[in-house]
This record gives C-alpha cells, sequence and structure tokens, in this order.
C-alpha cells in the first residue's frame, strides 16, 4: 500500500468515526487529537479498523505512532506493504 | 418542608413513540386511534410487527455521538431536551448538581451484547474484535449518563430496573427524591430500545406470547377476543418534575400533579400476572391520594394482549372500580404498542392532555369484545368527550412480580 494510500485509508476511518470531520485544513505533522473531535475511544476505534481491515494487530505500546496523520503513514507503511 | 414543597407536579414532556415525536401529535394519533406500528425484519428471528420511533437524532447531539452511544441513550437524549424546552426551563435555573436524572428500563445491554456477539461472529468468535464500546454501552446506567453528558447535568443520574413497571417506577423515584429534598429537579421517566434485540421476540414467541397480525397495525389487540400476544415498540418519555412552590414561582406550565402511586409485588410468579396484588396495588395508590375509585376519571390498563394478561388486570379493575359508574377506562399499547420501560411514562403522557380537552382515547382493534375483558365505560375503538376530567390512573405491571400504579390530578389553581 502507498504512503498515499495508507493516509486515504486512515481519513476514511476516521470519517466512518465522525461523519462530520474536516480534513481541509488538517497538517499531517500535527497530532489529530488537536484538529479533529477525538478522543482515547476513537483511537481505540482506529486500532480496532485496522485489525478488521486489514488484520494488524496493533500493541498498546506503538499506539502513541498514532498520533498524527504523518505518524500513522510512518508506523503503518512496513505493516501495510504488501497490502 | 411546607405542603407545597411536598407537591409534586410535571411541567415538561419529551417523547419518542410510534407514532410521533412530541405530545401535540401523539395526542392527535391516540385520539384518532392511529397506529404506525410496522414489520420490521430482525436478525436470526425474521419478520414481526413492532412500533419503531421516527424523530430528528441530530436535534441535540452529533452522528458521532449517536453512533458511540446506544439507541437507548440516543431516544433518552432527545427526550430529555425536548421535556426541558417544552418546560421553558433553561438548564441553568436550577443549580446543574440539584438536577437528578432517574430513567426506568426493562432491560439494557440486551441489545449491544446481541449486536456485538454478532460482530465477533463474523471473525470466527475471535474476542480481540469485541468493542472496546461493550462496557460503557452495556452499564445499566447507560441512557441516564448518556443524558446527564449531553445536558451538562451533575447531579445524581441512575436507572430504575422494574420490568415493564419501570416508567411508572422511575417517575415516583423522581417524585421522592424530590419531596425528600435531594435535588430540586427531576427528569424522569423510561426508554426501550427493545425491538433491536431479537431475543426479546424470540422468548416471547417461545412463551407463545408474541402478537401476529397480517396487518402489523392490527397485531396489537388488547381485550379482544382474537388477540395473540405483545407487540414490541422502542420508545421513550421524559418528565420534568418540580415542586409545586418552585414551579409557581417560575410561573410554569403544570400538566398535573402527582397525587398518589404505589408499587408492590405478587411474591409469586417470573411472568403470570396476579389480580389480587393488582388491585392492592391500585387501591393502595389511591388510599395515599386521598380519593374514592369513583373519583377517577380514566383508567390508563396495562393490558398487553396476553390472554391471561388482560383478564387478570380486568378482575382487578372490577374488583376495585365496582363502585365507579363515572370511571372510563383506555388502553394505549392498542395504537403504540407496548414500549417496554417506556411504556408507562409514554401512555401517562399521551391521556395527560385529557385534563384539557376532556377527551378518552380509545382502545383500537376490538372486533369482538372478550366478556371476560368487558368492563363497564370501557372506550372502544372511538374516543369519548366527558364533561371533564380531573383525575387519571396508570398502571403498569411487570415481569417477576410488580405492579405500579400512579395517580395524576389536574392542578387546579
Amino acid at each position: 500500500m502507498t504512503r498515499d494510500a495508507i493516509k486515504d485509508l486512515v481519513l476514511e476511518i476516521i470519517k466512518d468515526i465522525d461523519e462530520d470531520a474536516d480534513f481541509e485544513a488538517l497538517q499531517a505533522d500535527q497530532p489529530l487529537r488537536d484538529q479533529l473531535d477525538l478522543d482515547s475511544m476513537d483511537f481505540l476505534d482506529i486500532v480496532m479498523e485496522l485489525r478488521k481491515r486489514h488484520k494488524l494487530q496493533i500493541p498498546e505500546e506503538d499506539y502513541p505512532q498514532l498520533a498524527s496523520l504523518d505518524s500513522c503513514v510512518n508506523y503503518l507503511e512496513p505493516l501495510l506493504k504488501n497490502a | 418542608m411546607d405542603s407545597t414543597q411536598q407537591r409534586i407536579v410535571i411541567t415538561g414532556i419529551g417523547l419518542a413513540a410510534p407514532n410521533a415525536d412530541n405530545l401535540k401529535d401523539f395526542r392527535q394519533k391516540l385520539l384518532a386511534g392511529i397506529s404506525e406500528i410496522t414489520e420490521i425484519d430482525l436478525r436470526y428471528f425474521g419478520p414481526a410487527p413492532a412500533g419503531i420511533c421516527t424523530f430528528d437524532q441530530t436535534r441535540y447531539r452529533k452522528k458521532k455521538e449517536n453512533k458511540r452511544g446506544t439507541r437507548a441513550g440516543c431516544l433518552g437524549v432527545y427526550c430529555a431536551h425536548e421535556a426541558m424546552r417544552d418546560s421553558a426551563l433553561d438548564i441553568d435555573y436550577y443549580e446543574r448538581d440539584r438536577i437528578g436524572v432517574y430513567i426506568g428500563l426493562t432491560e439494557h445491554g440486551t441489545v449491544e451484547t446481541e449486536n456485538e456477539i454478532f460482530n465477533i461472529s463474523q471473525y470466527n468468535y475471535d474476542v480481540n474484535y469485541w468493542t472496546h464500546h461493550h462496557n460503557p454501552r452495556t452499564v445499566l446506567n447507560n441512557p441516564a449518563g448518556e443524558i446527564t453528558m449531553s445536558l451538562g447535568i451533575t447531579g445524581p443520574h441512575y436507572v430504575i430496573g422494574a420490568a415493564c413497571a419501570a416508567g411508572n417506577a422511575s417517575l415516583i423515584q423522581g417524585v421522592q427524591m424530590l419531596r425528600l429534598g435531594e435535588v430540586d429537579m427531576a427528569l424522569a421517566g423510561g426508554i426501550s430500545e427493545s425491538t433491536g434485540s431479537f431475543g426479546i421476540f424470540a422468548s416471547f414467541k417461545a412463551q407463545g406470547a408474541l402478537g401476529e397480525a397480517e396487518d402489523p397495525r392490527l397485531a396489537c389487540r388488547p381485550f379482544d377476543m382474537a388477540r395473540n400476544g405483545i407487540v414490541v415498540s422502542e420508545g421513550a418519555c421524559i418528565y420534568v418534575l418540580e415542586r409545586l412552590d418552585t414551579a409557581l414561582e417560575r410561573g410554569a406550565k403544570i400538566y398535573g400533579e402527582i397525587a398518589g402511586y404505589c408499587i408492590n409485588s405478587d411474591a409469586r410468579d417470573f411472568v403470570l400476572p396476579y389480580d389480587k396484588r393488582q388491585a392492592e396495588c391500585m387501591q393502595q395508590a389511591l388510599k395515599r391520594a386521598g380519593l374514592q375509585p369513583s373519583d377517577i376519571d380514566i383508567i390508563n390498563t396495562h393490558a398487553t394482549g396476553t390472554r391471561q394478561g388482560d383478564i387478570e388486570e380486568c378482575k382487578a379493575i372490577r374488583q376495585v372500580f365496582a363502585e365507579a359508574p363515572a370511571t372510563y377506562i383506555n388502553n394505549t399499547k392498542s395504537i403504540i404498542g407496548h414500549a417496554m420501560g417506556a411504556a408507562g411514562v409514554l401512555e401517562l403522557a399521551g391521556n395527560l392532555p385529557a385534563f384539557d380537552d376532556n377527551m378518552v382515547h380509545p382502545t383500537i382493534n376490538i372486533a369482538n369484545l372478550d366478556p371476560e375483558c368487558a368492563l363497564p365505560n370501557m372506550v372502544i375503538n372511538k374516543p369519548v368527550q366527558l364533561q371533564s376530567v380531573s383525575t387519571i390512573l396508570n398502571n403498569s405491571f411487570g415481569m417477576v412480580g410488580i405492579n405500579s400504579v400512579i395517580i395524576v390530578k389536574k392542578y387546579v389553581k
């Protein structure tokens, strides 16, 4: 999966969680939580969706890697290289 | 406390019924006998008649919050806001920590658990796919808690489990907490999301107590010879309750005053109702209200459309109201189905406008009245106009032998 495809995947999952999410001004290097209406339960939703869609088992200690869109892509790129 | 502080009045009503999302429309539909019971298709179970509510789910909170919460929470939040709006109360009129939220539920967590088991069945029952939302959705206080989060209420919130008497029971809880001075305002009512559970339908079916008819609007037919069981509905109804003194002080519209109530137990059977205890419950409520049976203008019956349940209630009413020739009797479930934890409060709400219009809405779907249910002054298929209505007695009974009765009287200055 390309970096752009991974980015789209993460945004698609966030859109499923919050249909009203607005990505217009989203800064990819800034924490998602500071820019969108997301809390810790929503992050667990992202983890669950990645598990459901791509069978990824993300260990709890890696959750901070999902903080920003850029860090999500960096973290997920090797895990989804064959996806 | 002086007497006006012990007198508790209803000053706001928010509701979602299978045929209306506000009291005005609800009243019109009940008077016209318009049922909007429909057929739904349940997972594993198949088609069944059911009452489904249509209301503006995003009027008071975002789609995201509805998705995270429960259907019960969604119904409750809508009705709580509607009740506040109807009461013309600003949320800051009372201290937020002096507002209590008391919600009656027949059951909770059934829908969410069934959904989650179905979800993991798609992943070979791997519990790693079980949602982290399960616990906050299924804790019993969930619907009441969702209401406090949405309205920013910091007083007590909890639910009352009393089977299908739960709506009445929560209203009684609200009255008691106001009288005790624990809170200054209460949001009290009941909620049902039971139509989301195939298990509830399957259990009634297994018991031979699930209503069926080719036309789903005809499936719920209390007192009729052809009745064959319960029609499960979702719904909610929440009241704003205040002490009479503070309600008068702010010039509140008063729907009625809680005059008396009683909850008792059959102490006998898991499912079978018991006329003797039902009669005792009505008698005790009348005694507490300082009223005679002949003082009651309308009885809203609990009858659900099961063979024995309807007969037992009619026997109980006959025992208590033998000398009450001007008491009229109706049944709201025939129009909206059985809204479980919301039933008592929804049905009472549907009757309260009688204090203004003096009408008694009918029991519909009676083609052949069961002689064992033939009570005098039963309002059948068409509404009845009375000279005046000043008292309503509301029956609501539930499984495992719980009975509840509330008497509301018209408030006269």
